[in-house]
C-alpha cells in the first residue's frame, strides 16, 4: 500500500509512511502515531471499533495533505487511517510530515491530526467496562474556515 | 427517482443498516431526502443540527438536489485520529 493517503484495515506501519515522503532536500521527518488508550472519561476501554465512510475519508485526507503543501509548501506529507477492531496500543492514525526544516515539519503535522479530528468522515465506537458508546466529535463541513483557522492556530502556537 | 442512502455510525444502528434504498419525488433535495428518513425513523430527528451530508462521495449541502441513482450520505459528528 504506497499511497500517501490511505484508510485501510491493516496494521499501519509509520516507518514506511516516513519512507514515502522523505528525499534528499529534506532536513526532517515528524511522524505522528495515534494510539488506543486504555482509558477515556474515567471508563476503562477494552477496544475500540473504527468505521470510516472510505471514499470520502480518502478524499479529505488528501484534501488535508494540499492545505498543509499551500501551508507549508515545502512540506510532503502521509496521512494512513486505520478501520475495524482495534487493541490497547496499537495505532489508530499515523502521519508522515517531511520538510526542508523541523519546524514547517512539526507544524504540519499538528495541522493534520486537528483536521483529520473535524473533517474525515471516521467514527470511533468506544468499548468499554460495562458498555460502549459511538463517539461523537465534530460536525464535519471542510469548507467551515474557522476551523481551518482554528487547526492553523493550534499548529503554530 | 430511487435514491442509495449510506448511514454510518450510530445512525447506522437507529437504522438498523448502513445502506438504503429508497425512493423520492423527482427534483428532491438532500434535505427531502432526510425528512423521509426522520419520518421512518423517528429517532433521526435530534441529529439535524449536527448533521453532515454527501452525495456521490463528495460533502454537500442539505440543498443540494439529488438525481436518480445518486448515493446520499448522511454523517453524524465524526471522531477519527
Amino acid at each position: 500500500m504506497n499511497a500517501r493517503t490511505a484508510v485501510t484495515d491493516s496494521v499501519l506501519d509509520a516507518a514506511m509512511l516516513a519512507g514515502l515522503v522523505e528525499g534528499p532536500g529534506h532536513g526532517a521527518v515528524v511522524t505522528f502515531l495515534g494510539l488506543v488508550r486504555d482509558h477515556n472519561q474515567g471508563r476503562r476501554v477494552t477496544h475500540l471499533v473504527y468505521e470510516a465512510y472510505e471514499p470520502l475519508a480518502v478524499k479529505a485526507l488528501d484534501r488535508i495533505v494540499r492545505e498543509a503543501a499551500d501551508q507549508w509548501p515545502s512540506v510532503r506529507m502521509a496521512i494512513h487511517h486505520r478501520t475495524g477492531q482495534l487493541a490497547i496500543g496499537e495505532a489508530s492514525v499515523v502521519i508522515a510530515a517531511a520538510s526542508a526544516h523541523r519546524a514547517d515539519a512539526f507544524a504540519s503535522c499538528r495541522y493534520a491530526i486537528e483536521r483529520i479530528k473535524q473533517i474525515v468522515p471516521i467514527w470511533k465506537h468506544e468499548f468499554f467496562e460495562g458498555g460502549d458508546t459511538w463517539v461523537e466529535g465534530a460536525t464535519a463541513d471542510p469548507d467551515d474556515v474557522r476551523a481551518l483557522e482554528q487547526a492553523l492556530r493550534i499548529a503554530c502556537a | 427517482m430511487r435514491v442509495k442512502v449510506r448511514l454510518f455510525a450510530r445512525l447506522r444502528e437507529l437504522g438498523g443498516s448502513g445502506e438504503l434504498v429508497r425512493d423520492v419525488p423527482d427534483n428532491a433535495t438532500v434535505s427531502a431526502v432526510w425528512q423521509s428518513l426522520v419520518q421512518e425513523f423517528p429517532g433521526f430527528a435530534d441529529y439535524r443540527p449536527s448533521l453532515s451530508c454527501a452525495v456521490n462521495t463528495e460533502y454537500a449541502k442539505f440543498t443540494t438536489a439529488v438525481a436518480d441513482g445518486d448515493e446520499v450520505a448522511f454523517m453524524p459528528p465524526v471522531s477519527g485520529g
